[in-house]
């Protein structure tokens, strides 16, 4: 590895690895930066110029996600003048933008409005023509109210860099840019793979989870930490709760296996969790069919029938079978449970099946 | 990962089955890796290899072994790490002479020249990584194509540095755990042999109760005895054998005739139908516990809402235990972590304050320990620390087509689906867009038999039939098909075969002899 290279940031020196922008040096160390164009899953792109730093023997100011971080480099990151043009920048995004926060799906996770507030921006510093489309709900998943769009390309560019599959991409020229499918086709299996990388990576409310909305947003919503219950990965995500009821699922961008990247069945594969076709009740199968029993009835019948059968033929006639699907902890009891309650070493998970 | 210079991508189709690995994948080609896969279909990753070795279902070891012959006949193999780090090169030498590419052409389907095109990518790569799935394993002859794979990496030194080496994908969310942890019939947990005399002593100390010598059945074993009416009592936690178990006819007869099963699951599936109790279960979303992933990080999953039947299944465990006359008692699943640590060496150091972020790798035999990321850095796990060479012969899977049943069903999944479906299958929009299974059958052979996509067809084995809809793709080769097991509607592994491995006893879902018939004419 190369050796450790020190630059100055607001008078305070610090040690980075060779190869890091400015902006990864910064926020690294905490040092807030503005902007609305990356996401650490990307590549730089400088295309928000909200993110513009003052360098020492720079005639003008640099995007810091896009310059890389020198040896002896002094950089500021606030002054009046950084101020000033980052404000023109978000007031210039705000010229097309609709002001319905209250009933806009990212309220209090979106960060032109975080943004906006910071800067104390004048919503109507310029005015002009307006963006006036349709919401698009074209497929069971993914949201979009090309109204809110504010043309950061994340979203197309997770597409391409990170999922490579070319679903959308800048359509349109000048004013008219936006992201679209091909020919503005509503999104299919043909065309997309229903994965939200873009609604993870979209600033703005143009791009929500379609299952969600209206279910609660970032301040009415629990967000618990845990682990895909899918393939073997080990994706971290946030469960979105609200009233004991899980309503999303949010990207968990410091994850150290997928970093914030999800796919279609960890970002929209949960609503089986409320599913009315849940068992909630034990079951006891008579004659003819099955009826609810208590816990307390139903355990009382599993022990004496399994004690029985132990009695009777052996605990080598009885074992269980442990699921590759059930945590760490109950695998582990249920291999327990066959070794000293039943006394045999019938357990078997299913790793071979 | 995306460091990698060339990527040799073997049985396994992770842009669907392991999306985010995938994306890693995607990354390096991005960055100009080299990409070879050897796979039967032609996935997402064919299209885009340098080579692709379009190998017959089954006949790895030939093509491994004739990637091998090319090597070793250009001299391009890495003497250094063979002569230090490997014994038994010779047996491998004379055995892989017999796999010229152009008889292996003849096997394998696969043309000589991509096979010499492998060979050169993979022996002249600065780093060069095997990532292998399900493709590999899940055959007669499973874990000698794993030692196959394991060949190659070694005669070329392709091991034991970053960027390098062979990952196998798991397939499910926790297998590596449910493996750890001693739900098997031979190894207590933490494969702890069940063999040695103080293993068994320190876990009967441990649980007070004296732990039989005698090795338990596989949950194979258990259903050939149930069927036998040797067998009489089953707990069945969260898995579903009568779907996703091979020929399911023979599943179905073993469950049937047990005198009392018992099955915890969260919804009722083709096993809870023959079940004597049904027990709710708890989702991941209603418990806090652990899951350990394919590169052996434990992490944790975290309750998010209550269990919907009031109790989670480590707690109708524990009571079950305790009315069974062995009392167990826990606080929480932390609690049951902690008696882990104490038993298990490799999550000797690991508890739920230490999980806080991020997870640990096993080994992490103390508290103090970081955990381990990368395996067999200067010493792989034999008593010498040598790797051995293994000299392999290709044999035929335990089904091949014939005129009788001409088509070879490779199954595997899809991108939308898990396993059963019970979940994905309730999912608003999932089960819209991938609503029932479909055959994949080639554009030539269905022009054959006069079929287009949508067709109705009738796929039977030797086993047992299933009716499901035809999507015309060349993403199957000519006469092989391709199902999943995701939807009960289409019970796939009634068609699969009772033939496995005979080490590890894993089917061979990946190539079972069918035949296709119409079932009404051009049903659209």
């Amino acid at each position: 590895m190369e050796p450790k290279q020190a630059m100055t940031v607001n008078g305070r020196l610090i040690a980075f690895e060779p190869g890091k922008t400015i902006l990864e040096v910064c926020q690294q160390n905490g040092i807030p930066i503005p902007i609305l164009c990356h996401d650490k899953r990307l590549k730089p792109y400088g295309g928000c110029r909200l993110c513009l730093v003052e360098v020492d023997g720079a005639p003008r100011p640099l995007s810091s996600c896009t310059t890389p971080a020198t040896d002896q480099m002094k950089v500021t990151t606030e002054s009046p003048r950084l101020f000033r043009l980052r404000k023109t920048a978000i007031e210039l995004l705000l010229s097309n933008h609709p002001q319905d926060c209250m009933c806009c799906e990212a309220t209090g996770d979106c960060t032109l409005q975080e943004l906006a507030y910071q800067y104390g921006a004048d919503l109507d510093r310029f005015g002009g023509e307006q963006w006036d489309l349709p919401l698009r709900e074209d497929n069971p998943f993914i949201s979009f109210e090309p109204n809110k769009c504010v043309v950061c390309g994340r979203c197309v560019r997770i597409c391409n860099e990170v999922v490579m599959a070319g679903t959308i991409d800048l359509t349109g020229r000048g004013f008219t840019v936006m992201p679209d499918t091909a020919f503005s086709k509503p999104r299919s299996l043909q065309n997309c793979e229903f994965c939200g990388q873009c609604v993870s990576a979209c600033p703005t409310g143009a791009l929500s989870g379609r299952k969600s909305r209206g279910m609660g947003r970032r301040a009415e919503i629990e967000r618990v930490r845990t682990t895909c219950t899918y393939c073997g990965t080990g994706c971290n995500l946030f469960l979105k709760v609200k009233d004991n009821k899980v309503v999303g699922v949010d990207s968990d961008f410091d994850a150290p296996v997928n970093h914030g990247n999800l796919c279609i069945k960890g970002r929209y594969g949960y609503d089986f969790i409320h599913h009315g076709d849940r068992i909630t009740t034990p079951l006891i199968r008579e004659k003819d069919g099955l009826r609810e029993a208590s816990w307390d009835e139903a355990l009382d019948l599993v022990a004496s029938r399994f004690k029985q059968l132990i009695k009777e033929y052996g605990a080598d006639a009885v074992g269980g079978f442990s699921s590759s699907r059930c945590t760490n902890e109950e695998n582990f009891l249920l291999a327990k449970w066959v070794r000293t309650a039943v006394g045999s070493n019938n357990v078997d998970n299913c790793a071979r099946v | 990962m995306p460091e990698i210079d060339t990527l040799f991508l073997f049985g396994s189709n992770p842009t669907e089955a392991h999306p985010i690995i995938g994306f890693y994948l995607k990354k390096a080609l991005q960055n100009g890796a080299k990409l070879i896969v050897g796979d039967p279909r032609k996935t997402w990753m064919a299209k885009r290899a340098d080579v692709w070795l379009n190998v017959r279902p089954g006949q790895n070891i030939a093509l491994l072994n004739s990637i091998i012959h090319v090597i070793l006949k250009n001299g391009w193999e890495n003497r250094k790490f063979i002569e230090e780090r490997c014994e038994n090169f010779s047996e491998l030498k004379e055995k892989v002479q017999e796999y010229d590419p152009v008889s292996v052409e003849r096997i394998t389907g696969v043309a000589a020249s991509q096979i010499e095109e492998a060979a050169y990518l993979y022996a002249h790569a600065e780093k060069a990584m095997i990532v292998y799935g399900l493709g590999v394993t899940e055959h007669i002859s499973g874990t000698e194509n794993a030692m196959a794979i394991a060949n190659l990496a070694l005669v070329c030194g392709q091991i034991g540095r970053p960027s390098t080496g062979i990952m196998a994908l798991r397939g499910q969310n926790n297998v590596q755990g449910a493996s750890d942890l001693g739900p098997a019939p031979t190894i207590l947990p933490g494969y702890q042999q069940l063999s040695d005399n103080d293993v068994r002593a320190k876990f009967a100390k441990a649980w007070n109760v004296e732990i039989p010598k005698e090795p338990g059945l596989k949950s194979v074993e258990m259903l050939d005895a149930c069927v036998e009416g040797r067998f009489k009592g089953i707990f069945i936690l969260g898995e579903d054998p009568a779907q996703t178990d091979p020929d399911l006819n023979h599943v179905c007869k073993a469950l049937e005739k047990v005198d009392f099963l018992v099955v915890q699951d969260i919804f009722h599936t083709e096993t809870t139908r023959f079940a004597d109790v049904i027990l709710p279960g708890a989702s991941f979303a209603e418990k806090d516990g652990t899951f350990t992933n394919g590169e052996r990080r434990i992490q944790r999953v975290r309750k998010a809402v209550e269990p919907l039947a009031g109790m989670a299944e480590w707690e109708v465990v524990s009571l079950l235990a305790t009315r069974m006359g062995y009392p167990m008692s826990y606080s929480g699943p932390s609690e049951i972590m902690d008696e882990i640590a104490s038993l298990v060496p490799i999550y000797g150091g690991v508890s739920y304050d230490r999980l806080k972020s991020g997870g640990l790798q096993w080994p992490c035999p103390d508290k103090d320990h970081p955990g381990t990321s990368t395996l067999y850095t200067d010493l792989f796990s034999r008593p010498n620390g040598k790797a051995w060479f293994n000299g392999l012969d290709q044999h035929q899977p335990g089904e091949t087509a014939d005129q009788e049943y001409p088509f070879t069903l490779i199954t595997g999944r899809r991108r939308e689906h898990y396993n059963n479906g019970s979940q994905t299958r309730r999912c608003q929009g999932i089960d819209r867009i991938v609503a029932a299974e479909k055959v994949e059958i080639n554009p030539e052979d269905a022009e054959r038999l006069g079929i287009i996509s949508g067709n109705l067809l009738r796929v039977s084995s030797r086993r047992g039939e299933v009716r499901v809809k035809a999507r015309v793709t060349d993403r199957s080769q000519p006469g092989c098909l391709f199902m999943t097991f995701h939807h009960q509607s289409c019970l796939t592994n009634l068609l699969t075969s009772e033939h496995r491995d005979p080490i590890t006893g894993t089917p061979e879902y990946k190539v079972s002899a069918v035949r296709i018939e119409p079932v009404v004419d051009k049903v659209k």
